[in-house]
């Protein structure tokens, strides 16, 4: 930070407006709900990129997420950077540095007149083999996600759940085992940790899934052996029709598609899902889940407060999730922190 | 503890009735005595632990995280057993390295029993720091008395007759004579020791039970070997009584005794008796008119019937049978000879809430017939036969005894809601709630629900009504949908009742999909006029 000196309010550089948070003197959105001229974007998921801005600053990763995603036209401009390098965009030093949430995610630290507010976007602390860690930045103003700030979310150990999937597969060894994953982050993490856990047999996967672990690939995570179910052939057709190849089998799909039609063709489909809202069991069983695996690609209640301990901001703002619990503790912490409420987040992460 | 707790959460997530036997079994095989035995009392119901109060999870919550973080927990999960056993952190001595290990379901229920009032939250809160949230989600269910897995007690027995290969009934049999940790049981089960011998215990002892008669079959019967008697409308009930013990029991061996304290009152003899318990109220004369099914569905709410309830709702026991009379085993005699001695036996202690099911007396069937066609009583489901050289065995032997229900009643009825079913059926609607009309003020009629149902139909079928569903959806509510009034299903059912729980204000008893009525027009459907006239009178 250099010597000028510091704006009073730092709500003066950094707002809140219906399309989303808007940095002042930089003239861009920060992961805008709506189109706009300029943005900087987190990371590649649904809610946080959209399309239809006339120019993106996000990471390499994430632009070629976003090409994948939402076509190679739907955005003027895309500017891929890598992870620490500074850009200036208007008056504001811009930078993004790993938020270990999913491949490419960022924090945004920005950087006028000698403040700094960093926007945490969506992060984990824990070790995850397809994204660098989360690296904590001292900052006036720390900005964070509290999607799972509530003292019941603690994500147990990821191989922990995954022992849990393979003992499922142990007790039901006839049957398909369907795990509903988000498609970009979730889906390749859980292949990876399946591999660690020395899970070496194919991995299907819901069409729908292939592009983005075709991206992963390249960025070069190896997911071992996968393949789309259409690929095993068309299923035997009968009364209730069933698909051989799958009996034991373990399948990713969009959590959308548990109980969906599309699952006939497997044997005894039993249906898992693999979310930080597991471990609410109202929740798991709301989806007709009968495997809940607590794997989240979000900080748990004990990540959130150690970040907070670990950036030693000057004051926290607190984004989409369950504000209320997250702004009473800091407080508690002795440091000031209020609700941000940005437009356009939808409630359920992953 | 840990392993047990793992048990009870898959098993809260599994709706398929195989895959939890699969389960317990699995539990059972690997898992050393004594905790298996107190894992099966656990899902059985007969361990007696003491009771936490919501008063004191409710305070640890609060010493723990604050009041205001705990109920924004606590309203966020809905659950206090459950917010507990998630926020739950080990105290500080806990964690500085004095960890205690995590105990054995065992260790929680001797502890437990010998511990005082005052030293059961120490102990609580000793075990929750050693356990983790698995674990103390168990023990807290376990202490609130409210395992809600899913699994019956009967549903365990089977789990154990499994585990041995054996006959459910066997397992029944020797049930009431075993206690926590069931270590004869186990010893049985798996070779070890021979069968425990109730002997002239007041145990429960399984009951014999019926199939379901095709009419084409009766032809092939000789009609001089069977004997015939009402099937009453109530529930099936086994007295068991000797000197100093009365126990009421349910067809699945589970106690009714505390809830029918006015049966329990006249149980003074010794005695096994198989018979239906029903809501029965004497007239002037004495005559005993029974109640519709609805009246004991009162009674079979209430686990502590308050002095008004026994009042309105007095109940009786109608006997079909005998199993044991003043200490003697007389199963293994043919039925007339039984009856020979229930007739005899009650004679000389006719009481009152109590009376003999009577025979119904023919030569020819088509004699039995016209009398099943007849009677349109509300108490009576149908016909029982039971051949008069048959012994009292215990399971569903064919042939023996059969139960010929009263012609099936109709309605046409029209679909309203569908939902998802479980296991092989996730993916189909095949749970169907259907409607009959009813004149609005307006002049207009609207569909009001009058039944459930998801059996009755092939598999064939259920491919078509599912994408009849989807094809035809107006509204979602998680995993049911909302359809437009468009199809028309013939509903059969056996009986129809008054009730105040439906809107409509009916009730049917087993509805099932007879017929799928792709050719008539909704608004051909049955009004709600025509099912009341339906209930039979009382």
């Amino acid at each position: 930070m250099n010597a000028s000196p510091a704006p009073a309010d730092p709500r003066s550089w950094l707002t809140t407006t219906p399309k989303g948070l808007y940095c002042v003197p930089g003239g861009f959105f920060i992961d805008p709900a709506w189109p706009v001229a300029k943005a900087v974007i987190t990371h590649g998921h649904g809610d946080h990129a959209r399309p239809g801005h006339g120019a993106v600053l996000a990471t390499r990763e994430t632009v070629e997420i976003i090409r994948t995603r939402l076509g190679p036209d739907t955005i003027g401009s895309l500017q891929g950077v890598k992870y620490g390098e500074t850009t200036r965009i208007g008056d504001v030093d811009v930078r993004l540095v790993p938020a270990g949430h999913i491949l490419g995610s960022a924090q945004i630290v920005l950087e006028w007149r000698g403040a700094r507010i960093v926007v945490s976007g969506d992060f984990k602390r824990r070790a995850d083999p397809t994204s660098p860690p989360f690296e904590p930045i001292a900052c006036d103003v720390f900005v964070t996600e509290a999607t799972f700030a509530l003292p019941v979310f603690r994500h147990p150990p990821d191989m922990q759940e995954i022992a849990r999937l393979l003992g499922s597969l142990r007790t039901f060894p006839d049957r398909c085992h369907l795990v509903g994953v988000y498609a970009l982050g979730k889906c390749q993490r859980v292949i990876r940790l399946l591999r660690a856990a020395g899970y070496d047999r194919r991995i299907w996967l819901h069409g729908g899934l292939m592009a983005m672990c075709e991206v992963y690939r390249r960025a070069g995570i190896d997911l071992g052996d996968i393949a789309a179910v259409s690929e095993a052939g068309p299923a035997r057709r009968n009364d209730l029709f069933q698909h051989e190849t799958f009996r034991g089998a373990i399948v990713l799909c969009p959590p959308s598609a548990l109980g969906d039609r599309w699952t006939r063709r497997f044997p005894e489909p039993l249906p898992a899902a693999a979310s930080g809202w597991m471990r609410v069991r109202a929740r798991a069983r709301q989806r007709g889940v009968e495997l809940p695996l607590v794997i989240s690609d979000h900080a748990d209640w004990d990540e959130l407060i150690q970040t907070v301990r670990d950036v030693q901001p000057g004051m926290v703002w607190v984004t989409h999730g369950r504000e209320d619990a997250l702004v009473h503790q800091v407080q508690t912490m002795g440091i000031p922190a209020e609700a941000l409420h940005v437009a356009g987040r939808e409630e359920e992460g992953s | 503890m840990q392993r047990f707790a793992a048990l009870l959460d898959s098993l809260a997530f599994q709706p398929a009735r195989n895959a939890k036997l699969r389960l317990m079994t699995e539990y059972m095989c690997t898992t050393p005595d004594p905790d298996r035995g107190f894992a099966l009392a656990a899902l059985t119901g007969t361990l007696n632990l003491p009771n936490a109060k919501p008063a004191l999870l409710r305070e640890f919550g609060v010493q723990r995280l604050g009041e205001t973080l705990f109920v924004l927990s606590y309203d966020y999960v809905g659950d206090l057993a459950e917010t507990l056993a998630l926020i739950w952190q080990p105290s500080d001595t806990a964690s500085a390295g004095q960890n205690q290990p995590a105990p054995s379901l065992s260790e929680v229920v001797e502890r437990l029993r010998a511990a005082s009032k005052r030293e059961t939250p120490q102990l609580l809160e000793q075990w929750l720091d050693a356990l983790d949230s698995t674990g103390r989600w168990a023990l807290l269910k376990l202490l609130t008395r409210d395992l809600r897995v899913g699994v019956s007690a009967r549903l365990a027995k089977q789990a154990i007759a499994d585990l041995g290969k054996r006959d459910i009934v066997d397992v029944e049999e020797v049930w009431h004579a075993l206690q926590p940790p069931y270590q004869a049981l186990f010893d049985w089960i798996e070779g070890r020791a021979p069968r425990p011998d109730p002997g002239a215990a007041p145990v429960f002892r399984p009951l014999m039970l019926a199939t379901a008669l095709e009419d084409a079959e009766l032809a092939g019967l000789d009609p001089a070997a069977y004997r015939a008697e009402w099937k009453w409308d109530g529930i099936r009930v086994q007295l068991v009584a000797t000197a100093g013990h009365r126990h009421i029991f349910s067809r699945a061996a589970e106690q009714a005794t505390t809830a029918f304290p006015d049966i329990i009152e006249i149980m003074d003899f010794n005695a096994v008796l198989d018979g239906e318990l029903l809501v029965a109220r004497p007239d002037e004369s004495g005559t005993v008119h029974v109640a519709p099914f609805n009246d004991l569905q009162q009674r079979l709410n209430r686990k502590q019937p308050n002095p008004k309830l026994l009042q309105d709702y007095p109940a009786h026991v109608r006997l079909y049978d005998a199993l044991m009379i003043d200490g003697e085993d007389i199963r293994a005699l043919p039925f007339d000879e039984r009856r020979t001695r229930l007739e005899a036996w009650y004679a000389a202690r006719p009481r009152p809430r109590l009376d003999l099911s009577p025979l119904v007396h023919f030569g020819t069937w088509e004699e039995l017939a016209a009398i099943r066609a007849g009677t349109r009583e509300a108490g009576i489901e149908g016909l029982m036969l039971k051949r008069g050289d048959s012994p009292y065995v215990a399971g569903r032997p064919r042939g023996p005894w059969f139960k010929w229900k009263r012609a099936a009643l109709t309605a046409d009825c029209v679909l309203m809601y569908a939902q998802r079913g479980h296991g092989k059926r996730s993916s189909y609607y095949s749970d169907y709630t259907f409607g009959c009309w009813r004149p609005t003020n307006g002049g207009t009629a609207e569909l009001v629900p009058v039944g459930k149902a998801y059996f009755g139909f092939t598999d064939a079928e259920l491919i078509k009504l599912d994408k009849w569903v989807r094809d035809h959806t107006t509204n979602r509510f998680g995993p049911v949908r909302e359809v437009e009034p468009g199809l028309v299903l013939e509903i059969a059912f056996d009986s129809i009742h008054r009730s105040t729980r439906h809107k409509s204000g009916v009730a049917m008893r087993f509805p099932r999909v007879h017929r799928i009525r792709w050719d008539k027009p909704p608004e051909e459907a049955d009004e709600l006029a025509t099912l009341e006239r339906m209930i039979a009178a009382p």
